[in-house]
This record gives C-alpha cells, sequence and structure tokens, in this order.
C-alpha cells in the first residue's frame, strides 16, 4: 500500500445520500461482532461467562437438602438444573451486561454510536447480542446434560421453557441496563448487582425452591422479578403446573420485562456524568 | 464528478433562539442563532463553559433543545435522527471507542453501522493511519485516536460534518495535516462545523465565525469582520534619555517603562505620524511592529470580557 500520509480524497465529493440505508440487521450483526471481540478479550468477563456458572450451579448442587425437596416433589438433580438456568441469566445476561454497558459509557463508545446511525435500542441490544448467545448455548447445554447424564426427562412442554429463557434474556438484559444508571464504574458493578443477585438467588428458586418458604416469604417472594422466570422454566421442563398458574406466571413476567423496559426508556444514561 | 449541484444557499444548518438547559438547572446555551450554508466551514469558538460543545451536540441529535429551532439539512436532528444521521459525520469532543479494538475492528464495526461507507483501508489512509490497522485503540498516540475518530466521521462521505474539537491534542505535523484534510473536504462541498481553541485555524479555515461567551453569540462575520472592528496595535521600545511624554500621538499609549503599546483605529496615519516624529528628532524605534488586530487579539477582547 502506498502512504502518503492524508492520501488523496477519493469521492470525497458531496453525494446526497440515494443508496439504502445500512439495515437494522447488519448493524446488529456489526455491533454484536464487536462486542464480542471485546468479550473474548476480557479475562474477567470470559470467567464470569463460562466458568463461574457451571462452578455455581455445582455447588447449588451440593448446598440442597435432599429430604426437603422430596417434599416438594422434585430431585436434587431437577431443582440444581432448573435453577441452573437462573444462575447462568444472572452471571452470564446481568452482571456481563452491567460491566459492558458501563464500560462502554464511560469510554464514551454509547455517546459516539449515538451519533452514528443505530437507534437506541439497536446500541444496547448489538451490545447484549454476545451474551445472550453464550446464555442461551448454555441453558441448551444444561437442559441437555440434565436429560443425558442426570436421568431428567426431556422437556414436558418445551415452548414454555423457550419462554421462560428469552422472556429471562430480554428482562435480565434490561435489568442490567437499569442497573447501569446506579453503577458508576466497572469496579462498583461487583456491589451494585449484589442485592439482585442474592435476592433471586435466595427468594426465586435458584437455591431452594419457593415452596419450602415459609407462606408470607413464599408469597413474597413469587412477586420477585426472577421468580417468573424460573417458574416459567420448571413449569417448562418438569410439568405439572395448571393453565391458570402458567397464565398468571407469564403475565407477571412480561410485566417485570415491561417495568424494566420502562425505566431503562426513562433513566438509563448514555454518558458519564460530569 | 460528484459535486452536488443543488441550491447554494441552502441553509443546511439551521438554529434560531437556540437555548439548552442541563436538568432544569444550568442554562448553558442561551438563544442562540446562526445559519451555515452548503459548502461554507463554520467555525464556534469561545473558551470554555462557553456553550460551544452544548450547541453542537443539540446539531447533532444527542440532546432535545429546551427551547428555539434546529434544523439539519432540513430536519430536526433529534426527532428525525434516522433520515439525517446517513448524510452527517460527526467527531466529538472526546474518544469514544472500544480500547481493546484494533483500528481495523473499530473501523469495520463503524461501516458496518454507516450507508455507503467507504473501504476501511481507504478510510484509515485518509488520515494517514494506513499502517496502524492492527494496533488496539489503547495504544495509539492522542493524536492518533483523534485521527481515527476524524476518519470514522468521514466514512460515510457526510454532506454535514461536524467537527468538535478535531486537532486538540495534536502536535504541529498533525494539526497540519488535519486542517489540510478539512480544507479539501471543504473545496469539495462538504459542509463543515467547526469548534476549535486555536485561533489561528478558525482564522485560515473558516469561512464565517460566531464567538461565544456565557451561552450567547457576541460576535460574528468573516475573519476579517470579526477582527476590523478591532485596533490595531504598534510596539516599539524607546532609545534611553527618551521619555514617553515626549511622544506625538494623539492617541493614548501605555508605557511600560521605555516599552511604549498604541492601539489605534486609524493605523496608517498614526503610524505616518510616528515615523515623521522619529525621522525628524533622530529617533530609533526599537523593535518597531504594526499590525492588524489578529482573531487572537479581537477574541480576547470578546470572549473574556466582562463575563455575563
Amino acid at each position: 500500500m502506498s502512504t502518503t500520509r492524508t492520501g488523496t480524497l477519493k469521492g470525497t465529493g458531496t453525494v446526497p445520500a440515494t443508496g439504502p440505508r445500512t439495515r437494522s440487521r447488519t448493524r446488529l450483526v456489526a455491533l454484536g461482532r464487536a462486542e464480542l471481540t471485546l468479550l473474548w478479550r476480557n479475562r474477567t468477563a470470559m470467567y464470569t461467562a463460562l466458568l463461574l456458572p457451571v462452578g455455581m450451579v455445582w455447588a447449588t448442587r451440593s448446598v440442597v437438602p435432599t429430604h426437603d425437596l422430596r417434599e416438594a416433589g422434585l430431585t436434587r438433580n431437577a431443582q440444581t438444573m432448573s435453577g441452573g438456568i437462573g444462575v447462568i441469566l444472572l452471571l452470564v445476561v446481568y452482571y456481563n451486561l452491567v460491566t459492558a454497558y458501563v464500560a462502554r459509557r464511560e469510554e464514551l463508545v454509547l455517546k459516539r454510536l449515538r451519533t452514528g446511525e443505530p437507534s437506541d435500542l439497536e446500541i444496547l441490544a448489538g451490545t447484549a447480542l454476545p451474551a445472550a448467545a453464550v446464555a442461551l448455548a448454555q441453558c441448551t447445554a444444561l437442559i441437555a446434560t440434565g436429560a443425558l447424564l442426570l436421568d431428567l426427562p426431556a422437556p414436558r412442554r418445551p415452548e414454555l421453557l423457550v419462554a421462560g429463557v428469552l422472556l429471562g434474556v430480554l428482562l435480565l438484559a434490561a435489568l442490567a441496563a437499569v442497573s447501569t444508571v446506579f453503577t458508576r464504574s466497572v469496579e462498583v458493578a461487583q456491589l451494585t448487582t449484589l442485592p439482585l443477585f442474592m435476592v433471586s438467588l435466595i427468594g426465586s428458586g435458584l437455591f431452594v425452591p419457593v415452596e419450602l418458604l415459609p407462606g408470607w416469604a413464599h408469597d413474597l417472594c413469587r412477586l420477585l422479578p426472577v421468580t417468573p422466570v424460573t417458574d416459567l422454566v420448571r413449569f417448562g421442563w418438569l410439568g405439572g403446573a395448571g393453565a391458570g398458574e402458567i397464565l398468571r406466571t407469564l403475565g407477571l413476567a412480561v410485566a417485570w420485562t415491561a417495568l424494566a423496559v420502562f425505566a431503562v426508556r426513562r433513566w438509563f444514561r448514555w454518558e458519564p456524568r460530569r | 464528478m460528484d459535486t452536488y449541484s443543488g441550491d447554494t444557499h441552502e441553509k443546511v444548518i439551521d438554529v434560531a433562539g437556540l437555548r439548552r438547559r442541563y436538568d432544569g438547572q444550568f442554562e448553558a446555551v442561551r438563544g442562540v442563532t446562526f445559519t451555515v450554508a452548503r459548502g461554507e466551514l463554520f467555525a464556534l469558538l469561545g473558551t470554555n463553559g462557553a456553550g460551544k460543545t452544548s450547541t453542537v451536540e443539540v446539531l447533532e441529535g444527542l440532546a432535545r433543545p429546551s427551547g428555539g429551532q434546529v434544523r439539519v439539512l432540513g430536519h430536526d436532528p433529534y426527532r428525525e435522527r434516522a433520515r439525517v444521521r446517513p448524510r452527517m459525520g460527526v467527531m466529538l469532543q472526546e474518544g469514544g471507542f472500544p480500547s481493546d479494538l484494533t483500528v481495523a475492528e473499530t473501523a469495520r464495526m463503524w461501516a458496518g453501522c454507516t450507508t455507503g461507507a467507504r473501504p476501511v483501508g481507504e478510510a484509515l489512509e485518509m488520515v494517514g493511519l494506513g499502517t496502524r490497522h492492527k494496533v488496539r485503540v489503547k495504544q495509539l498516540s492522542g493524536g492518533e485516536r483523534r485521527r481515527l475518530d476524524l476518519s470514522m466521521a468521514l466514512l460515510g462521505r457526510p454532506e454535514v460534518l461536524f467537527l468538535d474539537e478535531p486537532t486538540t491534542g495534536l502536535d504541529a505535523e498533525g494539526r497540519h495535516e488535519t486542517q489540510q484534510l478539512v480544507r479539501e473536504l471543504r473545496d469539495r462541498g462538504t459542509t463543515v462545523l467547526l469548534t476549535t481553541h486555536y485561533l489561528e485555524e478558525a482564522e485560515g479555515l473558516a469561512d464565517r465565525l460566531a464567538i461565544m461567551r456565557g451561552g450567547r453569540i457576541v460576535a460574528t462575520g468573516t475573519p476579517a469582520e470579526v477582527t476590523a472592528a478591532r485596533p490595531a496595535r504598534i510596539h516599539f521600545t524607546l532609545p534611553e534619555g527618551v521619555t514617553p511624554d515626549r511622544l506625538p500621538l494623539s492617541v493614548p499609549s501605555a508605557a511600560d517603562g521605555r516599552r511604549i503599546e498604541v492601539r489605534t483605529e486609524r493605523l496608517q496615519e498614526d503610524l505616518l505620524e510616528l515615523l515623521t516624529w522619529a525621522r525628524d528628532r533622530d529617533v530609533q524605534l526599537l523593535g518597531l511592529d504594526a499590525r492588524h488586530a489578529s482573531l487572537e487579539e479581537a477574541f480576547m477582547d470578546i470572549a473574556k470580557g466582562d463575563a455575563r
């Protein structure tokens, strides 16, 4: 390549944009690809996304008391694996995206992208693509492992399982964007993601089935954001829920997602505070 | 070639009574009005905090004005983003690329989001980054990062270009090259809105300029017009034994020891009077220097004058 610094200006003439505009899909792929490269180069993020979920799921397995589970009509493996999907969503989608959004915001990447053609939604979605893909792959692997190695049934109602996982990805991506509002730097993300993480671990059936909690706590925990997602996953995988309960759970999951999306639109910051 | 054959008097940027208030409190822009015609290079000057960037961000469609009207290429840049964006290029005051991507990866990402993007290699070569494809953004020098930013702003062959301090952080050579590039773009019909701290840059590049202070435009016109209203200066040092009170000038002069500064709006007349006096009395005027006000001097007077 001949490199005259500041070479000639080929075709610099002002051309009114006549050609077709870039398509939404092209932009999403471009953003997602860049983000995947960044994920790949970030050791901490890779560790959180790939190894931590496996370790966590394994750890839960040894924590859950078997006799209690029998009362709730679950085996240890069934609880671990269905709760494991919640763990994956929290670590891979939620935690990972809080750090990714905050990092891009603080580096002014989000602001710079907003001067270009991608819409706000495309910027957030494109950034979320790799995390969502990794999470979906892990969920698939988890379900396959359960069915092939741990004597769990194949999903009874796959459509509910899929709905639960997809709504979960959407909800936790939106919650991640909301959490950036009170996360000033990547370092404090470990702290600001803790509340949702702990509350979900205990109250949304990741460790212990919600059914085993005392009455009032049970009623309260049903309303937590991640509970309907883990419920849907369990209904879809293990079956045993009536139509009314399914509808109620779906409604709650959609309501939480809508609320989170509203909060993003209302409070999300595209650039660092000065 | 593909020079746009439209109405050259078309207002590409049209700002009327623009106001911008932050979170219902500080008002950074307080009623700004100006237009930029197609193919024109317009510079916005002012000290830090004068409201330049706050103004430009509204034009770029990043923020909603809290008052007044803004049109870019005939559209509202905030509400009609999707229509305006493919035709404009933006370079923010600061950064905006992930530090762990390489130059080429950054350009590829940006190209995927840009209508009619030039080939990545060509875009990088334009700004002298042709040999830096595989370098991570975080390893680039400050100047190289600015040039990458400029290259991304030019990627879609924009009709309108917003450059917020494009040469800040560049060395003299880089600054010169960027200025040359901007001049070429302007010559080929690109409309440019530029903010800068370097006044000689504005003087050399801008067709017209405006100086902002406290959120308002306090002077506007061609560089010549803005400086014309300012007094010219004569500097010299008197030899020993000649005291300032023997000077003939009707214009007030300021003395600092034997060093004299005269500010005048009648440069030629006063200079003639001074030189005649010096010849008649055989006085040597040491380091004699007479000049029109530079944009820098005009700027100092206008922009730093009594604030608000």
